[in-house]
C-alpha cells in the first residue's frame, strides 16, 4: 500500500486554481522532491498532504481517506515542517519539541512520561541536548531548523512534510539538513515528500523527482530524466546546463 | 534531572507552575485578603478577624470578641467586597491572558472585541431611560447582555468576511463593532446629561454597591469559564506557532478559538455586569507574570488569575481609602498604577525583540 496516493487532486483559492487535477503515489520509506518555478504549487500541495487546508480529489494516507481522517488522526500520520515557521521566541528548544507529542494526547491532556522520553529522544536524535534550555529566539537559522525537524520527529507520523528546507541556510547547513533527513528516513523508516527550491541539492537526495508547474505535474521520475535543460529552462525562464545531472545556472554572455 | 542524563537523554519537563511561585502567589493573594479585611473607617484588629472566623467553624467553641455591627462590617460588608474583588480581577486577568494567547496579540485584552463598548451601552441605557430604583438587578443584566451581543455581533462579521480562519479579520470586526457601540453609547450620553454622573461612575469601574449577591450573581459564568479557559492552557502554547502550524499537529483551531473566545467573554461580561469597566487589569497582570515566571500559558494562566485577584483587592483598598469618605473609581486606580507598567512592557519587549 502507498503512504501516499492522490488521485486528481483539485485546490481552489479565491476562483483561482492553485493545484488542477494532480495525482501522485508515494510508496513507504520513499523520498519524492517536488520541484517547480515559485507560485506552480508546491507548497499547497503539501498543505493537501497535511490536511490543512479543503480539496477536491480523492486523497489517502497509508491506506486512509484523507477527507474522513480526523484532524489529529492526520497528525498522526504526517509531521510538517513548514517554510517558515512561527517562532514563540520565549519558548524553549525543550517545550517546541514536545509540542510535537500534541496529536497523541487527549484534548486537554498534559504530556505523560511516554511522551516527555519521545520529545527526549527527538532531542537527543537531532543532536540538540545541550540546547534544550535555549530559548528558541537565540538559535542560529541551523539549529532551529533542527529544532523544527525535532519537534516534527517527536510527533511520531511515518511521512514527513518538508516545505523547502534549506531556503534559509548556507551551504553547508543545507547539506546536513538534508543528510540529516536521508538518515532518519533510513533509519526510522519514514515517507518523506519535499518541496524543494534547489534544483542541485534536490537532484542529490531523494528517489524521485515531480516537476509541477501551475498547478500540474509536468513530469516525474529520477532527477537525471526529468531534470532536462530545455525543461528547466522552459518553466523557470532560465539559462541552465546540466552536468552529470546536477543544474547549473550560467550567465548568457 | 540527574537521573534522566545518566540515561543519556536530556531532562524535558512540561512547562509549569513550580511550588515556589506557587507560595508566592498564594501568599500575595492572602495578603490582599487581609488587608482588605482589616483597611477601613473602623478600626478591626487581626486577632478579632482571625477569632471571629473561628467561631463561625462548627464544632469549635470559640466566641466572637466582635459586637454586632463589627461582625457585620467583616462579614457582610469587607468580605464580599474582597470577594468580589478578587472574582472580577481573577477573570480579568485570566480572559486577557488567554485574549493574547488567542489572537497572539502582547496588546489584546479582555475587551478586544467589543465586551466593553457593549456592556457600556447596555449599561448606559439602563441608567437613562430606566425606571429608577431597579438599577441593581436589571443594570448587571443589561451590561451582560450588551456585552456578549456585542462580542458575539464582531464574530459574526469577522466571520462572514474571512470565514473565521483569520484572527486579524476578527479583531477588524471588534474594533468596527466597538465603536459603533461607543458611539451610540456616547449619543444617548449626551441625550440625557441628568444621569451623566451615573454613566461616567459606572463606566470607570468600583466594587462599591458589593454585597454577598453581587458574588453569587458573578460566581457560576467566573466559575465554568474558568474552568473552560484553565484546562485549555496547553492549547494556548500549540496555538503560539500559529494557526497553520496548530492545525498540522492536529488542532481545531477555528472550534478552539471559537470556545475559548466564547468562555473569555462570558467571564469578562459578567465581572464587567458587577464592576463596571476596570481597565488594565487584564493586559498588566499577564505580563507581569511573563515577564517575571514564564512566557508558557501553563504559567501565565493559573499565576494570572491568583495575582489578578490580589491586584484587584489592594486596588480596590486604595480606591476606597485614599479620599475616604468618597471613592475614588477603581478603574482610575488600576489605569494609575497599570498605565506606567505598560509603558515598562512595551519598552522591555521592543529592546528584547
Amino acid at each position: 500500500m502507498s503512504a501516499v496516493a492522490f488521485d486528481s487532486i483539485s485546490v481552489t483559492a479565491g476562483g483561482k486554481t492553485i493545484v488542477d487535477g494532480v495525482s501522485l503515489e508515494v510508496e513507504r520509506g520513499e523520498w519524492v522532491s517536488i520541484l517547480g518555478p515559485n507560485g506552480a504549487g508546491k507548497t499547497t500541495l503539501l498543505r493537501v498532504l497535511a490536511g490543512t487546508i479543503g480539496f477536491r480529489g480523492e486523497a489517502s494516507l497509508d491506506g486512509r481517506r484523507l477527507g474522513r481522517l480526523r484532524r489529529r488522526e492526520a497528525a498522526r500520520l504526517v509531521a510538517l515542517v513548514p517554510q517558515t515557521p512561527v517562532v514563540p521566541a520565549a519558548m524553549t528548544v525543550a517545550e517546541y519539541v514536545l509540542l510535537g507529542r500534541t496529536p497523541h494526547l487527549s484534548p486537554l491532556a498534559q504530556e505523560g512520561a511516554e511522551d516527555r522520553a519521545a520529545a527526549a529522544a527527538a532531542l537527543t536524535r537531532l543532536d540538540l541536548d545541550g540546547l534544550a534550555d535555549r530559548e528558541l529566539g537565540s538559535l542560529s537559522g541551523g539549529e532551529l531548523q533542527r529544532a523544527v525537524i525535532g519537534r516534527a520527529l517527536a510527533q511520531a507520523a511515518p511521512i514527513l512534510l518538508l516545505d523547502e528546507p534549506t531556503t534559509a541556510l548556507d551551504i553547508g547547513h543545507q547539506q546536513q539538513v538534508l543528510e540529516l533527513v536521508d538518515r532518519l528516513r533510513r533509519e526510522e523508516g519514514l515517507t518523506v515528500v519535499a518541496a524543494m527550491h534547489d534544483l542541485t541539492l534536490a537532484a542529490q537526495y531523494g528517489d524521485r523527482v515531480v516537476l509541477v508547474d501551475r498547478g500540474r505535474v509536468v513530469a516525474e521520475g529520477s532527477a537525471r530524466d526529468v531534470l532536462t535543460p530545455e525543461r528547466v529552462e522552459q518553466l523557470y525562464a532560465a539559462r541552465v546546463r546540466v552536468v552529470d545531472g546536477v543544474v547549473v545556472p550560467v550567465r548568457e554572455r | 534531572m540527574n537521573a534522566a542524563r545518566e540515561h543519556g537523554f536530556p531532562a524535558v519537563a512540561a512547562p509549569r507552575v513550580g511550588v515556589p511561585w506557587t507560595l508566592v502567589a498564594l501568599a500575595a493573594l492572602l495578603g490582599a485578603v487581609l488587608v482588605g479585611l482589616l483597611v477601613g473607617p473602623v478600626p478591626i484588629g487581626v486577632g478579632e478577624i482571625a477569632r471571629s472566623t473561628l467561631a463561625r467553624v462548627p464544632f469549635l467553641s470559640v466566641a466572637t470578641p466582635l459586637d454586632a455591627a463589627k461582625e457585620a462590617i467583616v462579614w457582610e460588608l469587607r468580605f464580599p467586597r474582597v470577594v468580589l474583588g478578587a472574582l472580577v480581577g481573577g477573570m480579568l486577568a485570566l480572559s486577557g491572558a488567554s485574549y493574547q494567547g488567542v489572537f497572539r496579540n502582547p496588546l489584546a485584552d479582555p475587551y478586544l472585541l467589543g465586551v466593553a463598548a457593549g456592556a457600556g451601552f447596555g449599561a448606559t441605557l439602563v441608567i437613562a431611560y430606566g425606571p429608577p430604583g431597579v438599577d441593581g438587578f436589571i443594570l448587571p443584566l443589561a451590561s451582560f447582555a450588551g456585552g456578549v451581543a456585542a462580542v458575539f455581533a464582531a464574530y459574526l462579521i469577522g466571520r462572514s468576511v474571512g470565514g473565521g480562519r483569520t484572527t486579524a479579520t476578527l479583531i477588524l470586526a471588534g474594533v468596527t463593532v466597538a465603536a459603533f457601540l461607543t458611539a451610540a453609547q456616547t449619543f444617548v450620553q449626551q441625550q440625557n446629561s441628568d444621569t451623566l454622573n451615573e454613566v461616567y461612575a459606572w463606566l470607570l469601574g468600583g466594587l462599591t454597591t458589593a454585597g454577598w449577591s453581587d458574588v453569587l450573581t458573578v460566581l457560576p459564568y467566573v466559575a465554568v469559564s474558568a474552568a473552560v479557559l484553565l484546562l485549555h492552557r496547553r492549547t494556548l502554547d500549540v496555538l503560539a506557532v500559529g494557526d497553520e502550524e496548530a492545525r498540522s499537529l492536529g488542532l481545531d483551531v477555528t472550534r478552539v478559538r471559537l470556545l475559548l473566545v466564547a468562555a473569555a467573554t462570558l467571564g469578562t461580561a459578567a465581572a464587567v455586569a458587577v464592576s463596571g469597566l476596570i481597565g488594565f487589569v487584564g493586559i498588566v497582570v499577564p505580563h507581569l507574570v511573563r515577564l517575571v515566571v514564564s512566557s508558557s500559558y501553563r504559567v501565565i494562566l493559573p499565576l494570572s488569575v491568583v495575582v489578578g485577584a490580589a491586584f484587584l483587592v489592594l486596588a480596590d483598598v486604595l480606591a476606597r481609602t485614599i479620599l475616604s469618605p468618597a471613592e475614588l473609581p477603581i478603574g482610575v486606580v488600576t489605569a494609575f498604577v497599570g498605565a506606567p507598567f505598560f509603558a515598562l512592557v512595551l519598552r522591555t519587549t521592543r529592546s528584547s525583540a
